[in-house]
């Protein structure tokens, strides 16, 4: 785990008094959150509250219905399509299911944003990239295959080394171990470590398993029903008596040793 | 004499009013929005597309290969949808054709149908389940597993990668395939007239396109592009706008089907009054 020094460091992400709603059922209640330069903050709680939808707000997947959202300076609310799509570009996201394009092989997985986010590369850099985000995600041998050909972990790892190949200053994880084994997880998990001190990355990791907040996690925000429940470091929320809290612990702790 | 309001007051009286309406109207109304946000929607994203298949860095290669997944690969039904349309055609008409002495008409009557009507309107129809389905289950399932999303955070406009190529491959290819399945309709119609009687190939074609006019060529081929846009449109539409879930991509693919054969019959009602009109 590393560490950040929350102090000194700048701020990536910028979350104002967020409220989203879908019809009459309010997901995100003036939920206002900072993500700084060079952290891993994971956003923790159950399920349906309000946690994927927190960081699609952010690459304006979907549009909040008030509140402020600053990204690397920029107003993303205000922004402009074409100002949208420029600052997509320093963001990477690693969705829950990886969402590989299913007609492509993962060499044009891989080649797709980088020929549309990095014109200028020549085709032998851009083959040069592909090998080695791939070497970078354990799988140099996968060049060729198709998603349908690919393990659960296999293609969240492509998945990760699609969206670090554009080198993005910031990622966004919806929740990278689910579905996963106990050890798969791990190796993910591990692996957002490396990307984290390899490309210099600020990240928001949603999830809800909590062997992964123990290896990743600088910060931990959790969430409960659209508001923000508890801010704190690992060690803050190990030790809380709080029983949501508590209990989330315990669960997951019992079920770790279960599995192992 | 009658009393006089001014219509200030009245606006104010409108204003200040409040009416209780009945559970049955609210419903309604909610429908009328819910159909009114519809057609909004669908506007939207007609104007979407052609905003986009104007804008620079048209995707050439996708849509290439749409052509080819349209095209090609509907070719083996279409070429039998066309035979057999024109060998049915013809056997069951030749023998009320011989009842009235006029059997030589057989060739001219079995290529003014195809052309005009038949052909390209069996052939959109077999084009909307085929094409029309296909499109809207790929693109149904796209969104559910969050492909279009990561299109889109990877900088990429997904009307114009996935949607542009696709409606002008659709717009493009159909009545390609429409001409295609004409001539093979004539072919499995002089097929059709061998099996009873004798009739040469050239003296079969000669009669048939004897009959075959320049005004009957115009209507069906602008038609043709009309049908191909409305399927690509379709499957498009319900394909992007699929709901979350795994049975939206089965209700996008269906309903895809549906609406293309329905819109493409009333196409070809408007294409029929208009060229009646001329």
């Amino acid at each position: 785990m590393i560490k950040s020094d929350k102090k000194n460091s700048e701020t990536v992400i910028n979350i104002d008094n967020l409220n989203k709603k879908f019809g009459t059922l309010e997901v995100l209640k003036d939920v206002s959150l900072q993500l700084f330069k060079g952290e891993n903050l994971v956003v923790l709680g159950k399920s349906g509250t309000g946690k994927s939808v927190l960081i699609k707000c952010i690459v304006r997947l979907l549009d909040s219905n008030s509140g402020k959202i600053n990204v690397l300076g920029e107003e993303v609310n205000s922004l402009k399509k074409h100002q949208i799509h420029e600052l997509r570009k320093k963001i990477g996201f690693l969705f829950q299911g990886g969402a590989l394009y299913d007609s492509m092989t993962v060499r044009q997985n891989l080649e797709f944003p980088l020929r549309r986010i990095r014109a200028d590369l020549s085709e032998k850099e851009i083959d040069d990239k592909v090998k080695e985000v791939l070497e970078n995600v354990g799988l140099p041998d996968a060049i060729n295959k198709i998603p349908s050909e690919l393990s659960g972990g296999m293609r969240k790892r492509i998945s990760l080394a699609r969206t670090i190949i554009v080198d993005p200053s910031i990622m966004l994880y919806d929740e990278p171990t689910t579905g996963l084994d106990p050890i798969t997880s791990h190796e993910i998990s591990m692996l957002i470590n490396e990307i984290q001190k390899k490309y210099k990355t600020s990240s928001i990791i949603i999830t809800h398993d909590i062997e992964c907040v123990r290896t990743v996690a600088n910060r931990i925000v959790m969430l409960k029903e659209g508001l923000i429940y508890k801010e704190g470091n690992l060690h803050d929320f190990e030790n809380s008596s709080d029983e949501l809290i508590h209990s989330f612990f315990k669960n997951q702790n019992s079920k770790t040793t279960k599995n192992i | 004499m009658e009393k006089t309001v001014p219509i200030k007051t009245l606006k104010e009286y409108a204003r200040n009013k409040t009416i209780d309406l009945s559970d049955q109207t609210i419903q309604k109304k909610n429908k009328l929005t819910v159909f009114f946000n519809n057609v909004a929607d669908v506007v939207i994203f007609i104007v979407d597309i052609i905003k986009n298949t104007f804008r620079r860095g048209f995707e050439f290669k996708e849509f290439l290969k749409q052509c080819f997944l349209t095209g090609n690969k509907s070719l083996a039904l279409i070429s039998i949808t066309g035979i057999v349309i024109g060998l049915v055609l013809t056997i069951q008409s030749r023998p009320i054709l011989i009842k009235f002495g006029a059997v030589t008409m057989l060739p001219g009557m079995v290529a003014v149908s195809l052309i005009r009507e038949m052909g390209p309107v069996i052939t959109a129809l077999i084009c909307a389940g085929k094409i029309g389905s296909s499109i809207g289950a790929e693109l149904g399932s796209m969104r559910v597993t969050e492909q279009i999303d990561a299109m889109e955070v990877s900088s990429t406009n997904p009307i114009k990668f996935l949607v542009v190529p696709r409606v002008l491959a659709t717009t493009l290819m159909i009545p390609l395939l429409i001409l295609y399945a004409d001539a093979l309709g004539i072919l499995g119609s002089w097929i059709g007239a061998n099996i009873k009687g004798d009739v040469s190939f050239v003296l079969f074609i000669a009669q048939a396109f004897g009959k075959v006019e320049f005004i009957d060529y115009i209507p069906a081929i602008i038609k043709s592009f009309f049908f191909g846009a409305v399927i690509g449109l379709v499957g498009c539409y319900k394909g992007f706008n699929a709901g979350r879930g795994t049975e939206s991509v089965g209700i996008a693919a269906n309903s895809s089907v549906v609406m293309a054969s329905l819109l493409v019959i009333i196409v070809d009602l408007i294409a029929v009054q208009i060229t009646d009109m001329l």
